[in-house]
């Protein structure tokens, strides 16, 4: 069973399930396997309540993705992880969602600690601190645990380290607290609430996942979005990046204790996130995009507005941050600290910023194309050493070349004239699957539809990159010093709520 | 060094003027609804269907949104035939509490109040903030976070966020309250000495927003903790917060 055998489906086409011929458990597995061996990546693996599993494997450089299915006929199959350390947290979800049992996985512990999907008598519920963990034990080794709530405005979450002094032995990330239910909120669905749980699964992706989502309605529906609307939507992706970028490149300054760049950057980001308020009301584009198009369109006068407020966004970023790679004292802490090798980041099936920052050539835009990127080709940046400047340097290079994209967009904009908004969509197709995937700013944002057979969904699975790349952060952090755990943290900027859902 | 100074020369000074003068909002920022109920064919009732968090209600003086639950999306403004809802740039949205939220656009919005006159002499001069999000989906906590940057400079009002509850005289909490943040919340809580301050930020922290159907979580932190300042939005704007904030401390010299 090759993965030649797997059905091959385009990003945001719909495809029936009939069309997606049910592999033996078996030849499922093998399947998954040998596409991983051939350098596939498991980009989802989820169940149903039907005890169906779909796994998605994206081929990045040959530009395909695959799907494959199997029906389970009791809950347990024997697991992939042991010899597909990549499917690892997928299958941990499987089992905490509806009972599936993977045999052979090493630890089936929670990933977000609610109750099980398919009912039943609720257990008293592990909270997600308050449970094993990994320990090293030995003279000296300590333990250090931090959170949920952190010292700084961020999300919450728990990290227990095991240390020899400074250094870190291991880390092991505890997540759960944010889980709000919304992959379950959304079935049954397209729901009134449906867009908007989608722009908050990750409320800093809004456009990303929001998009991805309309994406998915859009194939279902069979309908057509025009180009400018996409040209839009392009435009909201990366105002989001680039705002985001700037912010995190402003956060990394300040962990290493560079005030100018950091005191600038906190304000610029704030400078190209009203670029997005000027189109749609919310400086994180709320109520932007919706299924068939967009609702809110640029007209000539705005674009004339938005032009040098950008060009000014832009000089100035270029300002605060040529500061920042010229102070030695930032860079040598930055090339020190929380290293990741292109052999783990392949094995973890790392996406997005941390994964380019190892080498990998891994981007949705130029991979997958949709919308806009199809005409407009995006390079994705590159760099080698996969330590937090290399992760910074991406980000950097990719404002630049997200710069160079609204420049653009924004130009031919300007040159057409807005469209009216779209109507309500038509009906779903029904019992069918759709696979649509964006690129964040953080990575790829992965949206899996099933239908019923009213055309309702029946499961909508949610990926969001920090899903995969949490265990990125982990490993990141091994032999490293305890007091690097910020800088690193912040070098990846990982969404707790996206991971939790 | 010289880099940096002409960096700095060439950045400028960037604090806005607020509250001697407002900052420009963009044109489509949805603030304080106004609702013409006038306007409302006779047993219309066309904005709270489409509305998908019920925040709409009718009573004898026609409909009234209630700011707590609404997630500032435009499906009513979009279902109502006659535009009698519409949102307006009015930022000041802040409340005492729950109740205020529910606004039918005829009477004036009863904005927030200044503490009481114990708390106010406490906090009134400085107020240390512990911010726990509790569920919320970043939106609310980057746009808390961002008063503190050298735009908004929270400094200088005498009000800064914290890394240790003990330090707090308050909460400031966004998101619905997860069934797995009530006991870090409530710890968090506990941990702050009295008196204290607990302020509720967007949506889900007044209601749920959009989840306030999940049993996942409880429905905002009122069904936790006992509010104080109620700061509607999805997520609120910067400037929203910082008025709720200023009006909570006494520190805006407008006529109410």
């Amino acid at each position: 069973m090759s993965r030649r055998a797997l059905t091959i489906v385009k990003n945001g086409q719909p495809v029936a399930l009939t069309e997606l011929g049910p592999l033996s458990v078996a030849d499922f597995r093998e399947a998954i396997l040998e596409a991983v061996q051939e350098g596939d990546r498991l980009a989802c693996l989820c169940a149903d309540s039907q005890l169906r599993l779909f796994a998605v494997l994206a081929d990045d450089a040959g530009k395909t993705l695959r799907v494959a299915r199997t029906q389970l006929d009791q809950p347990r199959y024997p697991a992939l992880t042991p010899v597909c350390p990549q499917a690892h947290l997928f299958e941990r979800e499987l089992a905490e969602q509806y009972g599936i049992v993977p045999e052979g996985h090493p630890w089936l512990k929670p990933v977000r600690y609610h109750r099980p999907w398919t009912g039943g008598e609720p257990q008293p519920l592990p909270l997600p601190g308050v449970m094993d963990f990994y320990r090293v034990e030995g003279d000296e080794v300590h333990e250090v645990a931090v959170g949920p709530v952190h010292a700084g405005v961020i999300e919450p979450g728990h990290f227990r380290f095991q240390c020899h002094g400074e250094t870190v032995f291991h880390l092991e990330i505890a997540l759960g607290y944010q889980h709000r239910g919304v992959e379950q909120a959304l079935e049954g669905g397209p729901h009134p609430l449906s867009l908007k749980q989608a722009e908050t699964a990750a409320g800093d992706t809004s456009i990303a996942h929001v998009w991805a989502y309309c994406r998915n309605l859009e194939g279902l529906a069979g309908v057509q979005v025009s180009t400018r609307a996409e040209r839009v939507r392009g435009l909201a992706l990366e105002l989001e990046r680039a705002a985001n970028h700037v912010g995190d490149l402003g956060a990394l300054s300040g962990d290493v204790g560079f005030l100018p760049t950091a005191s600038f950057c906190g304000r610029l980001r704030g400078d190209w996130l009203n670029l997005s308020a000027e189109v749609c009301g919310s400086r994180l584009g709320r109520n932007w995009l919706r299924p068939g198009g967009v609702q809110h369109d640029l007209d000539h006068a705005l674009v004339e507005r938005l032009l040098p407020r950008l060009e000014q966004a832009w000089l100035e970023t270029q300002d605060a941050l040529e500061l920042l790679w010229g102070a030695a004292s930032a860079m040598i802490r930055f090339e020190v600290a929380g290293h990741l090798t292109p052999v783990q980041a392949r094995e973890i099936g790392l996406v997005g910023v941390p994964a380019r920052a190892c080498g990998i050539s891994l981007d949705v835009r130029h991979d997958h194309p949709f919308g806009p990127y199809r005409d407009h080709a995006v390079v994705p940046v590159l760099a080698e050493s996969g330590n937090v400047h290399s992760r910074a340097w991406v980000r950097w290079r990719e404002l630049s070349e997200s710069h160079r994209y609204l420049a653009a967009a924004l130009t031919d904009l300007g040159r057409t004239s807005c469209e009216p908004r779209p109507g309500p969509l038509p009906g779903l197709a029904a019992d069918s699957l759709c696979v649509s995937l964006t690129e964040g700013w953080r990575g790829e944002v992965l949206h899996l539809a099933i239908t019923d057979a009213e055309g309702r969904f029946a499961r909508y699975k949610i990926v969001d990159p920090s899903f995969h790349n949490w265990f990125g952060l982990a490993l990141a952090l091994r032999g490293e010093q305890i007091s690097d755990f910020p800088l690193c943290n912040k070098s990846f900027n990982l969404s707790y709520c996206g991971h939790d859902l | 060094m010289m880099h940096i100074l002409l960096s700095r020369w060439r950045q400028g000074h960037r604090t806005l003027p607020y509250p001697k003068e407002l900052p420009a909002l963009p044109a489509r920022f949805q603030g304080l609804p106004r609702i013409v109920a006038a306007k409302c064919p006779e047993a219309c009732r066309l904005c709270a269907e489409a509305c998908p968090v019920e925040a709409i209600g009718f009573g004898a003086s026609g409909p009234s949104l209630d700011l707590g639950r609404c997630v500032f999306c435009p499906a009513c403004v979009e279902a109502c035939p006659e535009g009698a809802i519409a949102f307006t740039g009015d930022h000041r949205l802040a409340t005492s509490s729950r109740e205020a939220l529910v606004t039918t656009g005829t009477e004036s919005y009863a904005r927030a109040e200044v503490l009481g006159a114990e708390l106010k002499r406490v906090l009134g001069r400085s107020l240390k903030l512990r911010v726990v999000s509790a569920g919320g989906c970043n939106g609310c906590e980057v746009d808390v976070n961002v008063l503190g940057t050298l735009a908004w400079d929270l400094g200088r009002f005498g009000i800064q966020y914290v890394a240790s509850p003990r330090h707090a005289d308050g909460l400031l909490v966004t998101g619905p309250v997860t069934r797995n943040m009530e006991l870090a919340l409530r710890k968090t809580y506990d941990a702050v000495p009295g008196p204290k301050i607990v302020i509720a930020v967007g949506a889900c922290a007044i209601q749920g927003g959009p989840y306030c159907h999940r049993e996942e979580q409880l429905g905002g932190v009122a069904s936790v903790l006992p509010v104080d300042l109620y700061i509607p939005g999805c997520p609120p704007h910067p400037l929203t917060i910082l008025d709720g904030l200023l009006r909570l401390l006494g520190k805006l010299k407008e006529p109410r």
